[in-house]
């Protein structure tokens, strides 16, 4: 049943051009990025070289291919994340999954799964750049397997406050607008909490804290260490939101 | 506990709805049995959709429960859809997909298993006649076709009750007729429960009827008894030489007399006593330009002041 759902969002997702264009940008500034960070690696060899242990392509050119990818998730994200529920609601076709024998949380599972997938289609078209180095030089595989499964967690983080934020609305851009506004703020917010309990000395609410502040979690991942908390801390925030959405079906239902 | 009536599709008891101070829906208790189709009629705003998500589980009723072939809708909500299939007012239809992927998703999200699917959406495709449009993309189906699809999305699982929120607005006279036969052959093997806002129609397709006015169930019958009801005890006179109205009210059998135009009158006379035949002789014996009686149609208007202010009259 969830997969059912997740294939027709797929099917949706590339059905409308919104897909495409977001895929196309997204490669086109990624490859901007990957081919100046490229050249200034080749400038910069020769010098590299006199280094005792020099950084490698993987540290100066994946990594900030990928830190790029996360910012433009950060935009593109609510943007594909506002039609799961939000136009489904405009258009009066949510009465099919309402009136379905299907349960809401298999309906939030399946919209989420739908749109992770194709999230994990643009992670691997991010990879796909660094690889192609793969004969050139000699590539770090575990900083570029810390970056992937960074970005893909940052990616879900974000797919499940889009998910939350469109099932509050009918209406598709104020659910996009909505969910940036959400993401900017946990990022902004969930730093400011973590330092501010931690000053007061409480430890606790402040590793707490982190489970609102996605980039924070990216952040070990990017550095090729896999910090088994801050991918806890994302799971948990997808857990979070999606329970969240799946509630909130539920009382629409109670409400009308 | 009563042992459940395996013949009842559908057994709603006391539903309320209110929206804030609203009341969209008061107290509606409604049965139907296998084999049967239903006729919810109303004007605008009379709660018949608002009842119908109610029965389908879109909508949370305030008080009151609905069973389904005996399955209670908000114990065991997932059971209980299985069985239903609906058509609201709006069909959900996803314009970017083809007629056979929408029919084949909503077969699947209704627990039709794999292997039966392509005939499942063989079948409802040609029992709403979209045959040679499987291929096609809804959005640039027109709106005839869109709500073949919308029903054909309600019977592609084969459920035990279809409830068909106004099918056939939007549709010209052919299709409408169509549907109407769809509908019919559909209440063989399945029970159907339909809304409308059109007397005609309801009296066309239906076994039975309910009539809803502000919310609530104002009448519940047969529909020979509508037909009987309604035609009541009114017989529209025309005539082009009329004799006064003393003298037509004095004809044998008739109650009243009314002048709706110049040559039109309105005779009312008690139920059983019907004075038709002693009208046609007098207009015959006094030449009184007979050219048209017919039993007065009443509109469902007339019907809903008659059985509110029946209502009223205690």
């Amino acid at each position: 049943m969830i997969f059912t759902i997740a294939g027709k969002e797929l099917k949706s997702l590339f059905a409308s051009p919104l897909a495409w264009v977001v895929l196309t940008v997204m490669q086109l500034i990624l490859g901007y990025v990957f081919l100046r960070r490229l050249d200034d690696f080749l400038q910069l060899q020769s010098q590299l070289s006199r280094l005792a242990n020099p950084p490698g392509a993987t540290e100066l050119v994946a990594a900030p291919v990928f830190g790029t990818a996360a910012g433009i998730l950060l935009f593109s994200v609510p943007l594909l994340a506002m039609r799961l529920i939000a136009e489904e609601r405009r258009n009066q076709t949510m009465v099919l999954l309402m009136s379905a024998p299907v349960s809401m949380t298999q309906i939030v599972l399946g919209k989420f799964l739908g749109i992770f997938v194709f999230l994990l289609a643009v992670v691997a078209l991010t990879a796909l750049m660094p690889l192609s180095l793969a004969g050139a030089t000699q590539l770090d595989y575990g900083l570029l397997a810390g970056l992937v499964i960074g970005l893909a967690m940052l990616a879900a983080s974000f797919a499940a406050v889009g998910l939350f934020v469109s099932c509050l609305t009918a209406h598709p851009v104020a659910a996009a607008v909505g969910s940036f506004a959400a993401l900017v703020l946990m990022m902004l917010a969930g730093e400011a909490a973590g330092e501010g309990l931690r000053a007061r000395g409480w430890a606790l609410a402040a590793s707490l804290a982190q489970v609102l502040s996605p980039i924070k979690n990216f952040e070990p991942s990017a550095k090729g260490v896999l910090d088994t908390y801050a991918l806890a801390c994302s799971a948990l925030l997808v857990l979070f939101f999606l329970a969240l959405a799946a509630r909130q079906l539920d009382a629409q239902r109670l409400r009308g | 506990m009563p042992e459940p009536d395996s013949a009842l599709t559908i057994s709603a008891r006391g539903l309320t709805r209110n929206f804030g101070s609203h009341v969209a829906v008061n107290n509606v208790t409604l049965e139907l049995r296998r084999g049967e189709v239903l006729g919810l009629l109303g004007p605008n705003g009379a709660g018949k959709t608002t009842t119908m998500q109610m029965l389908t589980g879109n909508l949370a009723p305030a008080q009151g429960t609905v069973s389904i072939c005996g399955v209670d809708l908000m114990e065991q909500p997932i059971a209980a859809k299985a069985r239903i299939g609906y058509l609201p007012e709006v069909p959900p239809l996803y314009r970017e997909l083809t007629v056979d992927e929408y029919l084949a998703l909503a077969a699947r999200l209704r627990r039709v298993p794999r292997a039966g699917v392509r005939e499942a959406i063989d079948r409802a495709r040609q029992r709403c006649g979209l045959s040679n449009v499987g291929a096609k993309l809804i959005g640039t189906l027109s709106k005839g076709y869109q709500q073949r699809v919308g029903i054909a999305q309600a019977i592609v699982h084969g459920p035990d009750v279809v409830i068909l929120d106004e099918p056939t607005v939007g549709l010209d006279p052919n299709q409408i007729r169509e549907i109407r036969t769809l509908i019919r052959e559909l209440g063989g093997a399945h029970s159907v429960m339909l809304s409308s806002h059109i007397l005609p129609e309801v009296e066309m397709i239906c076994d039975r009827v309910q009539i809803m006015h502000h919310g609530e169930l104002v009448y519940g019958d047969t529909i020979a008894a509508l037909k009987q009801f309604e035609r009541g005890a009114t017989i529209d006179l025309g005539l082009r030489r009329p004799p006064s109205l003393e003298a037509l009210a004095a004809t044998p059998g008739v109650a009243s007399v009314q002048r709706t135009e110049a040559t039109l009158f309105r005779v009312q006379f008690a139920p059983g006593d019907d004075p038709t035949e002693a009208l046609v002789r007098c207009a015959a014996a006094g030449d009184w330009g007979l050219y048209r009686i017919a039993p007065a149609q009443k509109t469902l208007e007339d019907v809903f002041v008659h059985l509110t202010r029946h209502e009223e009259g205690g």
